[in-house]
């Protein structure tokens, strides 16, 4: 099996690091600098939330090449708390942390495929993939 | 016991010293110090090994030793050569005073491993803890530097200061400039404070939400703040995310963002023609000459 690119998430500035990795790839897989600036910003979304509510996880990058069409796919997971109700978290201005509460909605409209799956107590893995037009 | 022990290095430490430089070169063929020139290599191994020994003899660290290993970190060598070389020389010695002793019993193995132990752990200690004290004191350094830069704040003209932001923006960068903010809206007496965001690569709901306070602290003193150069596929982004900015102006570059400024300040720029037409004059009158 082919090694995933990841980055781990310990630390505020491995949000960077995951954004910077995942502009890279979106630039080998030739997307334009629209798409690119949404990849990056849905990678730091969910980066951000590993950092502010599970503590650490890690951010996997899937390059997609299907004989119709090419895509990044941006794996989150860690193993928090998990999210309590996933219908709330995905409604505009929730926020448990008094932020502007857009992020997992935002990152569901910046890219085209998203999903999400939450154990409570065990852990959250939300999978985004933006093809490439 | 242990002083025989120091008597056979002492001794034999011609051949210790040729075992270790062949080990050493061996290794290196796949390794990180290929950049480095072979004889330089070699110099370095020599003195090296020279500087072991010298601080065996002493029963301690030398100067020798803190000359060499600091000259090694303003060079920037490999931190694994110096820990990998000393991890050999523990190898070769343990290997040849073995290979010395007539009776080897568990008692005498144990000794000897003490004893090597007790020469090349300081050295260890000594050298890592001069490699990441310069470590540190190179990222405290750069720490500094980094925060002079984080949020300058420009009066660019009376009552119209500008505060460009560069780079990625983090939790204790966004409390400087607020603060920053406010403190040079009231040094200053601003009234209008242009934010330009042209060198941020990613707006995400964080960075969006510092902005916001921040715009809305400045409103709450008295001032008004422009959010200027928003690129095009920021300007996108910022509309999936669905953030809203409309509390406060916004414009794609810094001179628009300027032009408002004056606007909002009742002033405006205006060209002189005052000159072009004194020269015109002077042209018209020498022609009817």
């Amino acid at each position: 099996m082919e090694l995933k690119p990841c980055v781990n998430i310990r630390q505020e500035w491995d949000i960077v690091g995951a954004r910077q990795l995942g502009r890279e790839k979106a630039k080998e897989l030739g997307f334009g600098t629209v798409d690119q600036a949404r990849i990056a910003t849905a990678i730091s979304e969910l980066a951000r939330n590993i950092y502010l509510y599970a503590g650490t996880g890690k951010v996997e990058f899937e390059i997609i090449d299907q004989f119709d069409r090419k895509g990044l796919k941006i794996v989150a997971a860690d193993e928090g708390p998990g999210i309590r109700d996933v219908g709330e978290v995905m409604q505009d201005g929730y926020s448990t942390s008094g932020g502007l509460g857009a992020g997992l909605p935002g990152v569901k409209r910046l890219m085209d495929y998203f999903d999400i799956r939450s154990e409570n107590g065990e852990g959250t893995e939300i999978e985004a993939i933006k093809w490439v037009r | 016991m242990s002083s025989r022990i120091n008597t056979i290095m002492m001794e034999n430490s011609d051949v210790i010293i040729k075992n270790w430089l062949e080990i050493v070169s061996e290794k290196r063929k796949n390794d990180y110090t290929s950049s480095i020139s072979e004889e330089l290599f070699q110099s370095t191994n020599r003195e090296f090994v020279n500087v072991i020994f010298k601080s065996l003899d002493q029963e301690g660290l030398t100067k020798e030793l803190e000359d060499f290993s600091e000259r090694l970190v303003n060079l920037g060598w490999p931190l694994s050569y110096l820990t990998d070389g000393l991890q050999t020389f523990r190898r070769v010695a343990i290997d040849f005073i073995l290979s010395q002793g007539e009776q080897i019993d568990t008692d005498y193995f144990s000794r000897i491993l003490d004893k090597v132990d007790s020469w090349v752990d300081p050295i260890i200690n000594k050298l890592v803890n001069e490699y990441s004290g310069s470590w540190e004191h190179t990222v405290s350094l750069q720490r500094v530097a980094l925060q002079e830069l984080s949020a300058p704040l420009i009066p660019v003209m009376r009552d119209i200061t500008i505060m460009p932001l560069i780079g990625t923006i983090d939790t204790e960068r966004a409390k400087l400039i607020m603060e920053n903010l406010l403190d040079g809206v009231i040094k200053h007496n601003a009234e209008v404070v242009l934010i330009d965001i042209t060198g941020v690569p990613v707006v995400d709901t964080m960075v969006a939400h510092h902005i916001i306070q921040a715009a809305e602290a400045v409103r709450l003193i008295g001032a008004t703040c422009i959010l200027v150069g928003i690129r095009p596929e920021i300007a996108q982004t910022i509309v999936n995310l669905g953030i809203d900015l409309g509390k406060f102006p916004t414009k794609s570059s810094l001179r628009k963002g300027f032009e408002k400024a004056l606007e909002l300040t009742d002033r405006e720029i205006v060209r002189h023609e005052d000159r072009n037409q004194m020269i015109e004059d002077i042209m018209e009158s020498l022609e009817k000459e």
